[in-house]
């Protein structure tokens, strides 16, 4: 049909293009996972690099007087308790000792509800007093133990979480990328020495070698991406020699070869760029393991030490208070679950873009 | 087939040889055991007295061929911080622990898992197969200790129906298994339910359906069995992640098994027991990965000339 149109009819086939060109932007958009971008930047990335600005209190050092105060949605609450000479120990819901009931009024915390005309604390009064703070906008997530803002160490969390993983990733990812490279290129022994370790690495339990490494160098920031980098390698050798190996076999490289290059160059300017895709996807897979890896560490002790606000050293700040304070444990849990899940959707958005082979891996 | 599974045989043990260097290496770089030993003030015959006793004295590398002596005859040392017990006493102790607890959480993956993984193929693109999808994929993004936790939250704080910690009945058990198979459940079901899907696409259903075979018949007997395969084989990275989340469930849960005892070890600083249960979790580990290689292979024969 095209042939026998005159020229107004080409220009058509030409704003065609464009519009399909036009087209295929908004579709791109438009698959964008829109969902995990948005809560990947609300809460990791901004928090991560305005900590210092955002964060409404001090991450480090708290009020006291605060500790362990509700999230802002929750109101203080009251119980009310029959005032008897001896309180029962099975009793301790319905019923209050003497003593105690009468400190509680003289410090004006409770309020005597029934019998109390006389103005003194018998035994058969009814005791009405606080039993839980109530919440504020002052302190939106709450407060842990020392009275440090829950929301405040979020966001420095944030920042801590992306620091770990960015440079254990670039740590981890790059040696295993350099070896799984040399090991496809080179062939021989050097592929047959660098795949046996790796086959070790990984019949060895992740957590395991990392406690047992912590513990021989002690817990700290560099420890961590260290350890977590040792962790990460021997994957992306195997993935990355096996690309490699197939590179490898293009008549490009020969051709490269034969016209002089050296085997560095041959490496860097025309095997690597064509791996750019499998790491970068590798890469963005990885950052939810790595969170969950940092936070695993820090929760067990072995990780990032205590006063600095990682969200594992929070949760485990949190976990005997479980039954007192929730909020202590449940938000830094919560932003440990979104972040990863919105991550790990993101990596397999990117996979199915750039590299559907890895999809197996 | 034969010089498949010897190979992966031998690969092990070496894996394993290896395993037992670098504990060994990694436990004295760990500072000085003589730190845990001795008290602060002591003199120096007490010290090179006990140096002595715990073979100290000698270079590393006879200490070296010392441990591996030992544990060749089954000997795994003396526990440091654990007094007048060996390493292999408290290990036979609390190695019940973890065998029920792992044993547990398997059968619960693996009850939960099948059922729910063939449910959501069949009911593919409904909200049954969505919800299976976010569930699938929240336990590939949750951490087994927050796992851990918010179940503790939600059934022993809330509403009160386990306890929260500790080892006792049959109820301490329930939720350190939910949450240490929860990981397992999903990625099971996720196989499971592509392995079915795939089965359910083959000419052989499509005959069976059109023969007036009975659907619940198509889907439980002829596709799968079929589609177990799969899953199967993937026991492998199942064992794997049972033994790290042991480590982590035990001490979410104060339950008293090897997870448990080797945190404590870390933190004591005793190599010995720490050396002992990792060279034990490596080797269980290593064994785990030939059987799934092998049944591997013994399924799919491409497998065993790559």
């Amino acid at each position: 049909m095209a042939a026998v149109t005159t020229s107004p009819e080409v220009t058509g086939v030409d704003t065609q293009q464009r519009a399909g060109r036009v087209a295929k932007v908004v579709r791109a958009i438009r698959e964008l996972p829109l969902i995990p971008l948005v809560v990947l930047i609300f809460l990791l990335v901004i928090p991560a690099i305005f900590a210092n600005q955002l964060a409404p209190h001090n991450q480090r050092i708290g009020v006291l007087d605060d500790a362990k105060l509700p999230p802002f949605w929750v109101s203080e609450s009251f119980e009310s308790r029959t005032v008897v000479q001896r309180a029962d120990k099975d009793r301790l819901d319905v019923e209050i000792g003497l003593t105690n009931a009468q400190r509680k009024v003289e410090r004006g915390e409770a309020t005597i509800l029934s019998g109390g005309e006389d103005g003194t604390v018998d035994p058969g009064d009814t005791l009405r007093f606080q039993a839980n703070k109530g919440g504020s906008m002052e302190y939106p997530l709450g407060t842990d133990k020392q009275g440090r803002d829950i929301l405040s160490r979020i966001m420095h969390g944030a920042r801590i979480s992306l620091m770990v993983s960015s440079l254990a990733i670039l740590l981890g990812g790059g040696l295993g990328t350099l070896l799984g490279m040399m090991a496809a290129y080179r062939g021989g022994k050097t592929d047959a020495i660098i795949m046996r370790i790796v086959d070790i690495k990984l019949a060895f339990p992740s957590i395991l070698l990392a406690l047992v490494l912590v513990a021989a160098i002690g817990a700290g920031f560099t420890t961590v991406i260290v350890v977590i980098a040792v962790l990460l390698w021997a994957r992306y050798a195997r993935v990355v020699r096996g690309e490699a190996l197939a590179i490898k076999q293009q008549d490009f490289i020969d051709r490269a070869r034969v016209s002089g290059a050296s085997n560095a160059r041959i490496m860097m300017r025309h095997i690597f760029p064509n791996l750019v895709n499998t790491v970068v996807v590798l890469a963005t897979l990885e950052v939810g393991h790595v969170i969950i890896l940092e936070s695993t560490l820090s929760f067990l002790g072995a990780g990032i030490p205590a006063p600095t606000p990682a969200w594992g050293v929070m949760v485990a700040d949190g976990r005997d208070l479980i039954t007192t304070a929730w909020w202590i444990f449940l938000f830094p849990c919560l932003a440990i679950v979104l972040t990863v899940l919105s991550m790990n959707l993101l990596g397999d958005w990117l996979r199915d873009k750039l590299d559907p082979k890895l999809r197996n891996v | 087939m034969q010089a498949y599974i010897l190979r992966r045989v031998v690969q092990g043990i070496l894996a394993i040889f290896v395993i037992c260097t670098v504990t060994f290496a990694l436990a004295r770089v760990s500072g000085d055991p003589l730190n845990v030993l001795l008290p602060e003030e002591a003199s120096e015959e007490q010290i090179e007295l006990i140096k002595a006793e715990w073979g100290l004295d000698k270079p590393l590398h006879m200490q070296y061929l010392q441990y591996l002596g030992k544990l060749f005859r089954g000997d795994l040392g003396e526990a440091i911080a654990w007094p007048n017990s060996t390493a292999t006493e408290l290990i036979v102790q609390r190695l019940p622990n973890t065998i029920k607890l792992s044993a547990l959480a398997l059968i619960v993956s693996g009850v939960i898992a099948f059922p729910v993984g063939v449910l959501v193929a069949i009911k593919k693109d409904t909200p049954f197969d969505y919800g299976g999808k976010l569930f699938a994929i929240l336990g590939q993004s949750a951490p087994t200790f927050a796992v851990g936790l918010i179940l503790m939250w939600i059934f022993a704080v809330q509403l009160n129906i386990f306890p929260t910690s500790g080892s006792g009945g049959i109820e301490y058990i329930i939720l350190p298994a939910l949450a240490l198979g929860y990981y397992n459940v999903a990625a099971l079901m996720r196989l499971t339910r592509s392995s079915m899907l795939e089965v359910l696409d083959t000419e052989y259903v499509k005959l069976a359906r059109i023969k007036g075979v009975p659907e619940w018949k198509v889907v439980w007997k002829h596709c799968f069995r079929n589609a177990l395969i799969v899953p199967l084989t993937y026991f492998g990275l199942i064992g794997a992640v049972l033994i790290t989340g042991s480590v982590v469930i035990e001490t979410v849960f104060a339950w008293p098994g090897l997870g448990h005892l080797v945190i404590k070890a870390i933190l004591f600083r005793d190599y010995v027991v720490v050396q002992a249960v990792v060279l034990l979790f490596a080797t269980a580990f290593v064994i785990i990965n030939i059987m799934v290689d092998v049944l591997y292979a013994y399924i799919d024969p491409r497998i065993r000339y790559t």
